[in-house]
């Protein structure tokens, strides 16, 4: 059985990197195909209308895009912390208090009118976002506590607080008592971009977000010392990289993006604060940004695969009737395939015949050209 | 105020049992150098499994068994992830425990909100009627004192045993262990299913024994909190147990505070496990040496047998 073991790559392969979230896409609609005849769904009705319905309509289109547009602004800000180690998953809770700041602003000023309105709340969401994974950020680096779990904590304290504001603070008084707040001013939103969708003008953001990220990764030196930091710590500190440094750049950014995210939200769909601001788009975006190898370009792509996968599951609960919990295990399942095809991206199997082939071929690992090796090995 | 205080106090005993079992799984996980961040999915897929097996059988034993089954099971993934495909450990334990989330909500779809008979109390006879003590320690179902015999088995296993010793070593250093001929990832396969059976148990208690019903979200972040407690435990099975039952009183301090009349927001009271666990964490770790000297050195690598 057995015939075949992993060796490393002499460099890591470009082709296989670019190979990988498609395999992991398909091996996930094979899984699903599975899952869906298990769960007595003819396969082909809920794959059509898991994958395919959605694009069928301007307003489905619509709808996968006003989707991708925060999944992308936050998976942006969780890659660059991602490349250098530093494990953000509290990207919802920072979205939550983003959103927060940003409704807060949008019932209390009292200019409601003012164009400066929108930019103020974007700012300050922002802002607030980053100050949020700040937290995350001075616990790490002045009291080394492990980022992943307080960040997670956090989260949870942000859903209570923002749970808290909805039933009083910033509960509408004139609501008849339900747990949300006003409805913002015209001026306090973000302008419909297509007609006849939901999508408006903060897609700008995410795409904007996504430039930034580019240039910030390929072709800045902070983006570079952050790269260094998180993947040879001691070479980082030998060149005088500072490993806090990385901890803080980290954890701001993502948490500045999810906080803008949660403006975009707020801002756009909703319109005002109520108890659910976000379908798990923080945790969603984690996947968002592995699957897109943590790279600017592939983030783009894998937001709107995810923000698919979103709008196929409520579309599929309606038409074929498929259990809501099918987006969770879909976002699994992509995640699980990916994590598992990555390892071809720095190793490939090679096929053991016998020890003589071995030793020969394991010669070969280092002497053969990496651009001839591929997944299915030496030969 | 005697009745509160006895109910605050052996209600921290069951409260706090979820967590054992999950933690105690936890620790030989992370002793083995393995960082298994999935805990909140297993727990969730054991508590859907034994809520699903012992609502369909009438049997709490068949609950349990198949609860630890099933998040072994899945555990198993996770072990093949990390292990064979050599995945990055905080990627594939949150891919993991994305995956048991959602397979918990599909497992329990049908019985969402249904409620069952909850595990029965032992019976101790006079033990009991014991004022004070007896009402405290003597008042619960037997899974409550088999959480209480794990912790026990577990510091013993560690710290006793010839096998724990092994395990120790292919988390201290698993280039080491592998030269000595120890089949590091046989181990740590070991380790991370048993690690999955103890959450699917620990999940299971949540629906058989602590709120007899299952609902979406009833794990409610207690398996990031489990994460949290190997840490404050400095991976030691008696000391990771301490911090569980002191979790169960503060998650119950939210009832006792309100039976008191004190005007406190809940969310305020929701939100104070967390506030907790991020202070204790960051006093506890704020001593690195400390936890330099307990954490297993090879914590979150990746083994290359080759390299």
């Amino acid at each position: 059985m057995l015939n075949y073991r992993l060796v490393p790559r002499t460099e890591p392969s470009l082709k296989a990197q670019l190979l990988i979230p498609l395999a992991a896409v398909a091996l996930t609609l094979l899984a699903g195909t599975l899952l869906f005849s298990l769960l007595g769904k003819p396969p082909l009705a809920a794959f059509y209308a898991f994958f395919i319905e959605p694009l069928t309509t301007r307003y489905g289109i619509g709808e996968v895009l006003l989707k991708a547009g925060p999944l992308m602004l936050i998976a942006q800000g969780l890659a660059i912390g991602f490349r250098a180690r530093v494990w953000n998953i509290g990207a919802e809770g920072q979205l939550l208090v983003g959103a927060i700041t940003a409704g807060a602003l949008a019932i209390h000023v009292d200019s409601v009118d003012s164009v400066w309105l929108l930019p103020t709340m974007v700012i300050a969401g922002t802002v607030a976002g980053a100050l949020w994974a700040g937290i995350a950020a001075w616990l790490r680096t002045s009291y080394n506590a492990n980022e992943i779990l307080v960040t997670f904590m956090l989260s949870s304290i942000a859903l209570q607080l923002l749970y808290f504001l909805v039933s009083g603070p910033l509960r509408d008084p004139m609501g008849m008592s339900f747990p949300q707040s006003a409805l913002f001013s015209d001026a306090a939103m973000f302008q419909p971009l297509i007609e006849g969708t939901r999508v408006n003008t903060s897609l700008y953001l995410a795409l904007a977000a996504s430039v930034a990220a580019w240039v910030f990764v390929q072709r800045s030196l902070p983006g570079y010392k952050l790269l260094v930091g998180g993947q040879a710590p001691q070479a980082a500190r030998y060149a005088g990289f500072s490993d806090k440094k990385a901890v803080w750049t980290g954890l701001l950014i993502g948490g500045a993006a999810a906080g803008m995210a949660g403006v975009g939200e707020v801002a756009g769909p909703l319109g005002l604060l109520q108890r659910s601001i976000s379908p798990g788009y923080g945790f969603a975006a984690i996947i968002v940004a592995f699957l897109g190898g943590l790279h600017p370009i592939g983030i783009v792509f894998a937001a709107l695969l995810m923000a698919l996968i979103y709008v196929g599951g409520d579309m599929s609960l309606v038409s074929v009737g498929l259990p809501n919990s099918s987006t969770q295990l879909f976002q699994g399942m992509l995640l699980v395939f990916y994590l598992a095809c990555y390892v071809f991206s720095s190793h490939r199997l090679q096929r053991i015949d016998s020890i003589a082939t071995l030793a020969h071929s394991s010669e070969k690992t280092i002497t053969t050209d990496p651009s001839s090796s591929d997944i299915e090995g030496v030969r | 105020m005697y009745d509160s205080l006895v109910f605050l106090l052996a209600g921290t005993l069951a409260a706090a049992t979820p967590l054992l079992f999950a933690a105690m799984g936890e620790a030989v996980v992370e002793k083995s150098g393995v960082l298994n961040l999935s805990i909140e999915g297993m727990m969730a897929v054991g508590a859907a499994t034994g809520f699903v097996v012992a609502t369909v059988s009438g049997s709490y034993v068949a609950g349990f068994a198949i609860a630890a089954f099933a998040s072994a099971a899945l555990s198993l993934l996770f072990a093949a992830l990390v292990l064979n495909f050599r995945a990055n450990q905080v990627a594939a334990g949150l891919a993991i425990g994305i995956l048991g989330l959602g397979t918990s909500v599909l497992i329990g779809k049908q019985y969402e909100g249904k409620t069952i008979i909850a595990l029965q109390d032992s019976s101790f006879g006079p033990l009991s009627e014991i004022p004070l003590i007896g009402e405290i320690l003597f008042s619960h179902d037997i899974m409550v004192y088999v959480g209480m015999i794990m912790v026990v088995a577990t510091w013993w296993f560690l710290s006793h045993s010839k096998t724990g010793l092994i395990v120790r070593a292919v988390g201290e250093s698993p280039q080491a262990a592998n030269a000595i001929g120890y089949p590091v990832i046989l181990i740590r396969y070991m380790a991370i299913v048993f690690g999955g059976a103890m959450s699917g148990i620990g999940g299971a208690y949540l629906t058989l024994g602590y709120t007899p019903l299952w609902a979406e979200g009833l794990v409610a972040g207690r398996g990031w909190i489990v994460v949290a407690l190997v840490v404050f435990g400095m991976w030691r099975p008696l000391r990771i147990a301490l911090g569980a039952y002191l979790f169960g009183a503060v998650s119950l301090l939210e009832l006792f505070i309100q039976g008191q009349g004190f005007a406190i927001p809940s969310q305020l009271m929701s939100a104070l496990p967390y506030i907790i666990t991020i202070i204790i964490l960051a006093m506890i770790s704020r001593d690195s040496r400390l936890i330099t000297l307990n954490h297993p050195a090879s914590l979150g690598q990746t083994f290359y047998r080759d390299a």
